[in-house]
């Protein structure tokens, strides 16, 4: 175990962290935007058959939120993957 | 054969393979007790991460809440799934790469302090006793309709199966007994849904047919009509400001309830602890998207069904009858017209528990007694795969985490073990005492549980992870402040429940009620362990390098990394 991060291990917790805080603006935005400080105005807005404020806080947000931790796994794969590569190419 | 001989069998069948299950599974040494071994597929670990969640609050009261609530209903369908957002980011991969058994393990060996395990302990077994007492209500309700039992009987029954499956398994069983479980929740959820949509709509699939379909319209017009609230308008029933506050509230305390935590735990990878959430949030989602589908359909087929109707004809209705003589469901003809008045004001003469809605639906819409059955057997999956996973988190807070690591740390697996399941019995007859004398409302109480989860837990687990200047002054103080000060606000507005005051001595802290007060208390525990931590001195060195290992990726899977050697 090391004192400290290395290069290559910080740049990896850097990534990490910025995909956490650009998803996290996304689930925000959706939840606490779209579902709820933005619902009167929404209100009037039609999606299909029913108001888009609606359709957000009982359908649009919960489809996002599964999006999100979806990408997240699939984002972090890709991340370690990334990380094994630059690790062989060090050696 | 009659609806009741057939949810029998039926609840019969499914113990029977959750019995064979639990005997499969069974285990002999402490890790497999609590943690299964870490051997768990994902998909397998996901579906037992729902049912863990998807207790009776979900199943049987949340369709229930959101045909009243309408729109604003959306505080239990957003709070309650988009917690596992800030589950799987932040804490999740970062809890299984510390590897440890239980929620005290991690804040106790983070913080160097056996004060901070006993106090994340103590906020453990609060919350686990204030959730596990809905679930006990939910099963009351199912076995006195169907069993035809009082409801007393009902709950003894319940506990009796819930310790029986749990003293076989540990935790090993109860995770696999909860992923066919999940499987009997959703599939008792959905057939009913889609039978309903399909009879309204005309479209099988419930979430399109909520959507493209005029059913809402129509609902909003004649709930309109009958002087309630317009069932589409946002904040109707809460003001905007809790709406956002319970609505945190209830997310940030799913991200800190330990039995949901501990679950991460039990897969053998980081990666497995993300791809476990991704399984976990599809799995929940399905019922929380036909959730909003469910309550609405089965709204507009209960007004349409008993309002402005003789009130003879609606009682003379089979499902009427049985649901009054439960006294959740009352008619009375107040102004003598002979008619059923089901309005929003004083004129209304229908009072009905929320609870009854989704256990009802399938009567009301006279679907087979084959799918009536399949709900109640659903209904009871979901309470008593929760309330097994509740008994475990709370039995390993005592076993391990103040037993073990505080009291005798030279106690060998079979003290430990014994330990636990004498926990285990003793827990089981507070919860069966409280599913008997429930202190308020079922969904009331869980919502408290999050809040606690919120003000106590989740800010010290999230700080322990990302802010490494944190140190064991700023964690203990902040779990107090928050616990404290969400007990005392909690205790205040709903004096008259748990105290018994005449009036509430709060009425709201500024505008926020009971279940959003939870988000308060978590700010000032994030606002004092901040403040304490930076007044006090930086945690020692060996602890700040186990942060960096947690934040370093994992090179490979680590085969079955034991969890025992310390």
């Amino acid at each position: 175990m090391k004192q400290t991060l290395n290069e290559k291990q910080r740049w990896y917790w850097k990534k990490n962290i910025k995909l956490i805080l650009s998803l996290l603006v996304v689930w925000a935005l959706v939840g606490y935007g779209g579902a709820i400080l933005l619902a009167e105005p929404l209100y009037h807005v039609r999606f299909f058959n029913v108001s888009l404020s609606y359709w957000i806080a009982h359908q649009g947000s919960i489809l996002v939120f599964i999006l999100l931790i979806l990408i997240y796994a699939l984002r972090m794969d890709k991340l370690d993957k990334k990380y094994k590569a630059m690790l062989k190419d060090g050696e | 054969m009659s609806v009741e001989a057939i949810t029998i069998i039926l609840v019969l069948i499914t113990f029977a393979i959750y019995t064979g299950i639990g005997w499969w599974s069974r285990v002999n040494d402490t890790s497999n007790f609590y943690v299964a071994g870490q051997g768990v597929p994902t998909v397998a670990n996901g579906a037992a991460i729902a049912a863990d969640w998807m207790s009776a609050a979900s199943f049987i009261s949340m369709a229930g809440l959101v045909a009243f609530l309408g729109y604003d209903g959306t505080i239990y369908l957003m709070g309650w799934t988009g917690g596992y957002v800030l589950l799987a980011l932040l804490l999740a991969p970062y809890l299984r790469k510390f590897g440890k058994f239980t929620v005290p393990d991690f804040i106790g060996d983070r913080f160097y302090s056996s004060s901070a395990r006993s106090v994340a302990a103590v906020a453990t077994i609060f919350i686990s006793l204030t959730y596990i007492s809905g679930q006990m209500r939910g099963v009351g309700i199912v076995f006195s309709r169907y069993l035809q039992v009082d409801i007393v009987v009902g709950v003894l029954i319940g506990m009796a199966i819930v310790g029986f499956f749990a003293l076989l398994g540990g935790m090993k069983g109860v995770t696999w007994t909860q992923a066919i479980q999940y499987f009997v929740i959703i599939i008792a959820f959905i057939i009913p849904a889609v039978a309903i949509s399909l009879q309204l709509t005309g479209n099988p699939v419930p979430q399109l047919a909520l959507t493209t379909s005029d059913i809402v319209d129509r609902l909003g017009q004649i709930q309109v009509d009958l002087g309630m609230t317009e069932y589409m308008a946002p904040f109707t029933d809460l003001s905007l400001l809790n709406v956002f506050m319970v609505t945190l509230a209830l997310m940030a305390g799913t991200a800190g309830l330990p039995h949901v935590i501990v679950r991460f735990y039990t897969v053998k990878s980081v990666r497995a602890a993300r791809w476990s959430a991704v399984w976990a949030i599809i799995f929940i989602g399905l019922l929380y998207l036909t959730a909003p589908a469910v309550g609405a359909f089965a709204k507009y087929n209960l007004i349409d069904t008993i309002a402005d109707k003789p009130i003879e004809e609606v009682q003379s209705i089979e499902w009427v009858s049985k649901w009054e003589t439960t006294g959740l469901l009352q008619l009375d003809d107040q102004n003598g017209d002979g008619v059923v008045n089901f309005t929003g004001g004083d004129d209304n003469e229908v009072v009905i528990d929320g609870d009854i809605i989704v256990l009802s639906t399938p009567e009301v819409a006279n679907l087979a007694p084959f799918i009536i059955a399949l709900v109640a057997a659903g209904g009871l999956a979901a309470a008593l795969s929760t309330a097994s996973g509740l008994l475990i988190t709370m039995t390993s807070a005592v076993s391990h985490d103040i037993y073990y690591r505080i009291f005798n740390k030279t106690a060998s697996e079979a003290q430990r073990l014994r330990v636990g399941r004498i926990t285990l019995l003793i827990a089981l007859g507070i919860a069966a005492y409280v599913g008997i004398n429930p202190p308020g409302f079922a969904g009331e109480v869980v919502a408290l549980a999050f809040g606690l989860g919120a003000a106590s837990l989740f800010p010290v687990i999230l700080l322990g992870i990302f802010d490494k200047r944190m140190n064991k002054e700023g964690a203990v103080a902040g779990i107090i402040t928050g616990l404290s000060f969400t007990l005392i606000m909690i205790g205040a507005i709903l004096s008259p429940s748990i105290i018994g005051t005449e009036e509430p001595i709060l009425n709201s802290f500024f505008g926020i009620n009971a279940q959003g007060v939870g988000v308060i208390g978590m700010l000032l525990n994030f606002i004092v362990s901040f403040i304490v931590s930076r007044m006090t001195p930086e945690p020692p060195s060996e602890i700040q390098q186990l942060i960096e290992n947690v934040r370093a990726p994992e090179l490979d899977e680590q085969p079955e990394q034991s969890v025992n050697e310390k």
